[in-house]
C-alpha cells in the first residue's frame, strides 16, 4: 500500500480506522506502514473507502474483487497500441506508474521494464522518514501493484546505451532490446561525497536506496554519539528530525544560509532553522565540511569550515543528486547535468533540440518546459511530479498526434520533519517576493504565497495543508500578488519581503553544447563534456 | 410575492421525499443569488472550492447586520454559550477542535475509536436482539436512533438513563437550525440553558470522579493547548451531543431505505464479506444525511461559478446536490457500491471536516450489516416514507419495516 501524500491532507480518517497502519504527527502529518501485517486488512480496506482526497493506494492483490472492466479495444489500425514493442529503463515509482497506464490505456502489446536495482519498484520517501525512525522495515517498501502489468522485468541489469538508429536498448550484460517505443525514467542517485577516500570511510551514508537506508538504519540503532548531516534542503532536514526523534545528538553543516532555502528561499529557510534549533539540533549555517577523517576505514572526526573538529561516527551525505543520464550520452538525444530535456508532452528532444517521436521520458530525470510558468525548462524531482508525467508519457507514447495530452499538472511536494506537515505548490524558487497570508509564523500554522513580477507563482503551508487548493487555483489563474482580498485567520505581518532564493546557476564554464555548420541544412548541435563527471 | 425559486421549494417540506429533480435543476446554475442574499451554491467544483477558500468564514460575526437574523442558534448558543467550534474560524477553530480531538484521535487517542469496535458491534446486537419476537419495527425508533445516541453517551460519559432527557432538548435545538423562526429560536434558547446546566453538573461529578470517557478527559487532562474553559466545554460537548445524535441516525434510516428500494445490494451484504466498506460510502454520497451546510459567510467578494458572491452575505452549500453532479462523478444518478474512487461531499471538506466520520462510517456499517444478515424477507411498509421536518438533516422521521423473522447474532 501506499499514501499519494501529495493528495493527503491530513484527514486523519485513515488513522482513525486502522491507527496500527497510519499515525498522525501532530495535526496532520501522516505516517503509514506500507506492508501492515494481514490481520489488518479490512481495517486498511475502511481506511482507503473512507480517505476524502482517495488518497491511499492499495495493491490489487488486497482489494475486494471489481467486477471485470470492460475490455478496451485497440482501433482498426492502431498496431503499436495492439503489437507494438515498448521499453521502460528504470524501474521505480514513474517507470512502475508508466507500465500501469499503458495497460489501462488499452496496450496489448509486449513491454520490457529494465532496471539496475535487483528490487521490484519501491517508495522511497520512507527512506528518510518512517524507516529511519523504525516505524518500517526499508524491504517492506514495496510499491503496491494496482492492475496486471504482464511485463517481462529485467531487474539487476543496467542499461548501458542507447541505438536510436536501430531502436535498441543495449544492456550491461550485452543484450539488446529492441523497441517501437521507449521510456526513459532513471531518475536520480545521490550525489556522493567528493573525495572518494573519505566517502569510503564506514559511517558515510547517502540516501536513495533501500540498502543505503536500510544500512543506515542499522548504524542509527546502535546509538553513535553523533551524526553529521551535511547539507540541509528536505533529506537533511528529515534526517535532523530523525536524529531527534531517537534522541541522537546531531549537527547539520549547511552551505548556505538556512535550511531549505534553496527550494522554499530564506524567509522560510529560516523558520525551519529556529524549528531546529528549538529541537536541540546543532545547526551550523554558512558552514562547509572541510574533511572527513577516519581511523581505520571508520569515520571518526569531521572538520568544519568554521575551524572546529567535531568528533562523529556517522556522517550522512545530503547534497542532493546526480541525473542518470550517462547511458544516453552518445545517444544524440538532449541529455547533460540538467537530465534527459522534453517537451510538454514528454517527448525527449534530440541534443539539437529537436523533439524525437519514439523516445519519452518522465520522472526525476526530466526536464520539462513549464507553459505557467513562461515555458521555462524545469526538472522537478518530486514524487507527485513523477507520477502525473509517467501517465502522460504513457498515454502519449500509444496516441497519435491528435489525441496527446499535455503535461500541466501544478508541482507539488511535501515534507515531514520534526512533527511539522511542510506542503508546497508552485514553484517557489522562481519568486522574488513572500508573504504570509494566513496564521502565524510563532504558531506554527501558516500559510505563505510566494509572488513574481505581481503574479502568484507558488504557496506553501506549515500544517495548513487543508487551504493549499486555494493557492494551487490562484496560480493556475495567475492571480495577482500579493493577493488583494481579506481572508480568514490573516496574519499579524502580511506585507511581502524579499523570498530570498539563491542567486540561479546557468551553465558556464560547464557548457555543454556546441554549434557547428553554417548551411541551414548542416547545422547541428554537439554535447560537449570536457571532463567526465562522476 | 415572487415565485418561489428552485432553493425554496428544495426548502419546501413537500419536497422532502424525493428533492433530487430539484437539485438537477439547482445544477443549471453553480451559484444562484437568492431574493433575501443568500447565495446557494449547487455545483461539485464550487463547492469543493470554497471549502478550501479562505475568503469563507464560519463565523456568524462576519455577516452583515442586515442578514444577522440568519445565524442560527448553534452559532451563539442561543446568546447563552460562545460559539462551538463549527461556527469558528481559524486560529480559534484549529484550537478547539484539537483539544476536542485530544479526547476522541488521533494524534492524541489513535485507537480510541478502533477499540469501540466490539462495543459498537454489542450495542447492535442488542438494539437487532429487541425486534425478536415481533413482524415489524420502526427502524429509526428501534435501531436508527438508539444506536448513535448510545454511542455518543458512552464516549461523552453521560449516563444512559439520562438520555431522554436531553433528547428532549436536543429537539428544539436541530428545529430550529433548519428553519430559524422566532419561537423555534426562543425555544432553543431555553434548551441551550438546560443542556448546559445539565453538562455542568455532569463535568462536576466527572472532575471528582473521572472515568474513560471523553468528558472525563475534558476536565482532567492538560494538553499543550491547555483545556476547554468554561463556555467552551459546554458548547464543545452540545455540539457533539446533536452532531452524534442527529446525523447518524439519517445515514442509518436512508441506508436501510436505500438498501430495501436495491434488493441486490442488500443480498451482496448479507453474502459478500466487506462490502459495507464501500457500500456505506456511496450511501454517504448517494443518499447524505447532511443535505446543506448552511453556515458560511463570505469575508470578501469571491468570483465564483459566473456569480460574484458578495461579502458579508450568507453562503449555503448544497452537498446533497454536489453529491449527484454528473459533470465530476461518472453515472451520479446511481447508487453503484462498487464506484472506484468515490470522492464526496458528505462530511464536508477542509478544516471543518467532519469530526465524527470515522465513527459514523463504523456505525452505519456495523449496523447496515446486522440488519441485512438477521431480518428475514425485510420489506417496507411505506415508499416513501415520512419525513423529519429539518431540510438540512434530511431523512426518515420513522421507517416501518415488516418482516419473517430474526436471525441469531
Ligand atoms: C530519501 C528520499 C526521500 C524523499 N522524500 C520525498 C518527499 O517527502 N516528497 C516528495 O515529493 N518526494 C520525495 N522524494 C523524491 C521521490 O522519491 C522521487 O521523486 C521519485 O522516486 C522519483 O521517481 P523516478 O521513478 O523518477 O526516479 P527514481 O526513483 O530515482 O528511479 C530511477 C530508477 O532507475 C534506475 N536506473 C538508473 N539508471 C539506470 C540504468 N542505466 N539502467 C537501468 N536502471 C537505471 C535507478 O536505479 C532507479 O531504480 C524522496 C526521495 C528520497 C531518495
Ligand atoms: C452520518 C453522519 C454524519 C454526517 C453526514 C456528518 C456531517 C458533517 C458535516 C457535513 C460537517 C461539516 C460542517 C461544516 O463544514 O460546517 C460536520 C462537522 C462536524 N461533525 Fe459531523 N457528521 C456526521 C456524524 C458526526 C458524529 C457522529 C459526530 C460526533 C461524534 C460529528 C461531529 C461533528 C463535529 C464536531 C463537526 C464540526 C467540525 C468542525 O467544525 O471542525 N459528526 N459533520
Ligand atoms: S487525507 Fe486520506 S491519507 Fe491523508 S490522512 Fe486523511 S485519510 Fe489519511
Amino acid at each position: 500500500m501506499v499514501v499519494d501524500l501529495t493528495k493527503c491532507q491530513g484527514y486523519a480518517q485513515c488513522a482513525f480506522l486502522a491507527p496500527e497502519a497510519f499515525r498522525m504527527v501532530g495535526d496532520e502529518a501522516l505516517m503509514f506502514d506500507p506492508a501492515p501485517s494481514a490481520d489488518q486488512r479490512v481495517k486498511v480496506l475502511r481506511a482507503a473507502a473512507a480517505c476524502p482526497v482517495q488518497a491511499l493506494q492499495v495493491d490489487m492483490a488486497d482489494l475486494p474483487q471489481q467486477p471485470p472492466a470492460e475490455p478496451l479495444v485497440a482501433a482498426k489500425g492502431d498496431r503499436l497500441r495492439r503489437d507494438g514493442r515498448i521499453v521502460i529503463v528504470g524501474a521505480s515509482l514513474a517507470g512502475l506508474k508508466a507500465a500501469e497506464q499503458l495497460r489501462a490505456d488499452g496496450f496489448t502489446g509486449t513491454l520490457t521494464v529494465i532496471g539496475d536495482e535487483p528490487e521490484e519498484p519501491y517508495d522511497r520517501p520512507p527512506l528518510s522518514k518512517q524507516v529511519q525512525t523504525g516505524f518500517v522495515a526499508s524491504a517492506d517498501t514495496t510499491l503496491p501493484r494496482r492492475r496486471d502489468i504482464a511485463a517481462d522485468w529485467k531487474l539487476g541489469v543496467a542499461a548501458t546505451g542507447l541505438d536510436l538508429e536501430r531502436k535498441r536498448v543495449v544492456l550491461a550484460d550485452g543484450q539488446e532490446v529492441e523497441f517501437d517505443r521507449l521510456l526513459v525514467t532513471t531518475g536520480v542517485r545521490a550525489r556522493p561525497w567528493p573525495v572518494p577516500e573519505e566517502a569510503a570511510l564506514d559511517g558515510v551514508f547517502t540516501i536513495r536506496t533501500r540498502g543505503d537506508a536500510a544500512g543506515l538504519r542499522e548504524r542509527l540503532l546502535a546509538h553513535p554519539k553523533r551524526v553529521l548531516v551535511i547539507g540541509s534542503g528536505f533529506t537533511g532536514s528529515e534526517m535532523a528530525s530523525v536524529c531527534v526523534e531517537l534522541g541522537i545528538p546531531v549537527t547539520v553543516a549547511e552551505a548556505g544560509p538556512a535550511p531549505l532555502s534553496g527550494a522554499l528561499g530564506g524567509v522560510i529557510g529560516r523558520i525551519s532553522a529556529g524549528i531546529m534549533r528549538e529541537h536541540g539540533v546543532d545547526l551550523r549555517t554558512h558552514t562547509k565540511v572541510s574533511s572527513l577523517q577516519g581511523e581505520d576505514g571508520k569515520l571518526r572526526r569531521a572538520a568544519l569550515s568554521d575551524g572546529t573538529t567535531l568528533d562523529v561516527d556517522v556522517a550522512v551525505v545530503a547534497l542532493g543528486g546526480i541525473r542518470n543520464v550517462e547511458w544516453l550520452e552518445s545517444s544524440g538525444l538532449a541529455v547533460g547535468v540538467w537530465g534527459l530535456a522534453c517537451d510538454a508532452g514528454c517527448r525527449a528532444f534530440t541534443a539539437a533540440g529537436l523533439v524525437t517521436d519514439d523516445v519519452f521520458v518522465a520522472g526525476d530525470v526530466a526536464r520539462q518546459p513549464q507553459p505557467m510558468f513562461g515555458y521555462q525548462f524545469l526538472a522537478m524531482e518530486h514524487w507527485g511530479n513523477a507520477v502525473t508525467q509517467a501517465e502522460v508519457a504513457a498515454h502519449n507514447m500509444i496516441s497519435s498526434e491528435t489525441d496527446r495530452w499535455p503535461h500541466l499538472e501544478m508541482p507539488a511536494f511535501w515534507s515531514l520533519q520534526f512533527g511539522h506537515n511542510i506542503k508546497s505548490v508552485g514553484v517557489p524558487p522562481i519568486a522574488d517576493q513572500i508573504a504570509i497570508t494566513q496564521g502565524s509564523v510563532e504558531s506554527r500554522q501558516f500559510v505563505a504565497a510566494y509572488g513574481y513580477k505581481g503574479r502568484v507563482v507558488g504557496a506553501v503551508s506549515w500544517n495548513q495543508g487543508k487551504w493549499l487548493d486555494f493557492y494551487q487555483q490562484l496560480i493556475e489563474q495567475a492571480a495577482p500578488f500579493p493577493l488583494p482580498y481579506d481572508m480568514t485567520n490573516p496574519p499579524p505581518d502580511p506585507v511581502p519581503v524579499p523570498a530570498e532564493f539563491p542567486d540561479r546557476q546557468y551553465p558556464g564554464r560547464e557548457a555543454t553544447v556546441v554549434v557547428t555548420g553554417h548551411d541551414p541544412s548542416e547545422r547541428r548541435a554537439t554535447l560537449v563534456r570536457p571532463s567526465r563527471r562522476r | 410575492m415572487t415565485e418561489p425559486s428552485v432553493f425554496d421549494e428544495i426548502v419546501d417540506f413537500h419536497n422532502r421525499a424525493n428533492p433530487w429533480p430539484l437539485y438537477d435543476k439547482l445544477r443549471t446554475q453553480p451559484v444562484w443569488q437568492e431574493a433575501d442574499g443568500t447565495f446557494v451554491v449547487s455545483t461539485f467544483r464550487e463547492i469543493y472550492a470554497l471549502f478550501h477558500d479562505p475568503r469563507i468564514s464560519s463565523d456568524a460575526a462576519n455577516l452583515l447586520p442586515e442578514f444577522a437574523h440568519k445565524a442560527g442558534p448553534l452559532s451563539d448558543g442561543g446568546g447563552a454559550l460562545p460559539p462551538s467550534f463549527i461556527r469558528t474560524d481559524a486560529p480559534r477553530h484549529d484550537t478547539l477542535r484539537r483539544i476536542a480531538m485530544r479526547q476522541f484521535g488521533p494524534p492524541h487517542r489513535p485507537d480510541r475509536i478502533d477499540k469501540l469496535v466490539p462495543a459498537l458491534e454489542a450495542i447492535v446486537t442488542r438494539l437487532v436482539d429487541g425486534l425478536v419476537g415481533k413482524d415489524q419495527c420502526d427502524l429509526v425508533d428501534d435501531v436508527a436512533y438508539p444506536f448513535p445516541v448510545a454511542v455518543i453517551c458512552e464516549l461523552l460519559g453521560v449516563p444512559e438513563e439520562d438520555e431522554p432527557r436531553f433528547s428532549a432538548w436536543v429537539d428544539p435545538i436541530v428545529n430550529s437550525a433548519g428553519q430559524p423562526t422566532p419561537e423555534s429560536k426562543e425555544q432553543a434558547k431555553e434548551a441551550f440553558q438546560q443542556l448546559g446546566m445539565y453538562m455542568f453538573q455532569l463535568a462536576q461529578r466527572r472532575k471528582a470522579d473521572p472515568g474513560d470517557d471523553m468528558l472525563s478527559g475534558y476536565v482532567t487532562d492538560d494538553g499543550p493547548d491547555g483545556q476547554l474553559e468554561g463556555g467552551d466545554l459546554f458548547a464543545t460537548l452540545i455540539l457533539l451531543l446533536i452532531a452524534g445524535h442527529e446525523t447518524t441516525v439519517n445515514l442509518i434510516a436512508n441506508g436501510w431505505l436505500t438498501l430495501l428500494r436495491h434488493p441486490e445490494a442488500l443480498q451482496r451484504l448479507r453474502t459478500e464479506p466487506d462490502f459495507s466498506i464501500r457500500m456505506v460510502e456511496e450511501l454517504l454520497r448517494y443518499e447524505p444525511s447532511v443535505h446543506f451546510v448552511p453556515n458560511r459567510i463570505a469575508v470578501a467578494d469571491i468570483e465564483i461559478g459566473g456569480t460574484t458572491i458578495r461579502k458579508g452575505h450568507p453562503v449555503v452549500l448544497v452537498l446533497a446536490s454536489g453529491n449527484r453532479d454528473g459533470e465530476c462523478i461518472p453515472h451520479a444518478d446511481r447508487f453503484d457500491p462498487d464506484r472506484a474512487d468515490n470522492v464526496h461531499l458528505a462530511f464536508g471538506n477542509g478544516v471543518h471536516y467532519c469530526f465524527g466520520a470515522p465513527l459514523a462510517r463504523l456505525e452505519a456499517q456495523l449496523a447496515l450489516t446486522q440488519l441485512a444478515k438477521r431480518l428475514q424477507n425485510p420489506r417496507l411498509l411505506a415508499d416513501p416514507p415520512p419525513y423529519r421536518p429539518s431540510p438540512v438533516l434530511r431523512g426518515p422521521i420513522h421507517l416501518p419495516v415488516a418482516y419473517d423473522g430474526v436471525l441469531p447474532a
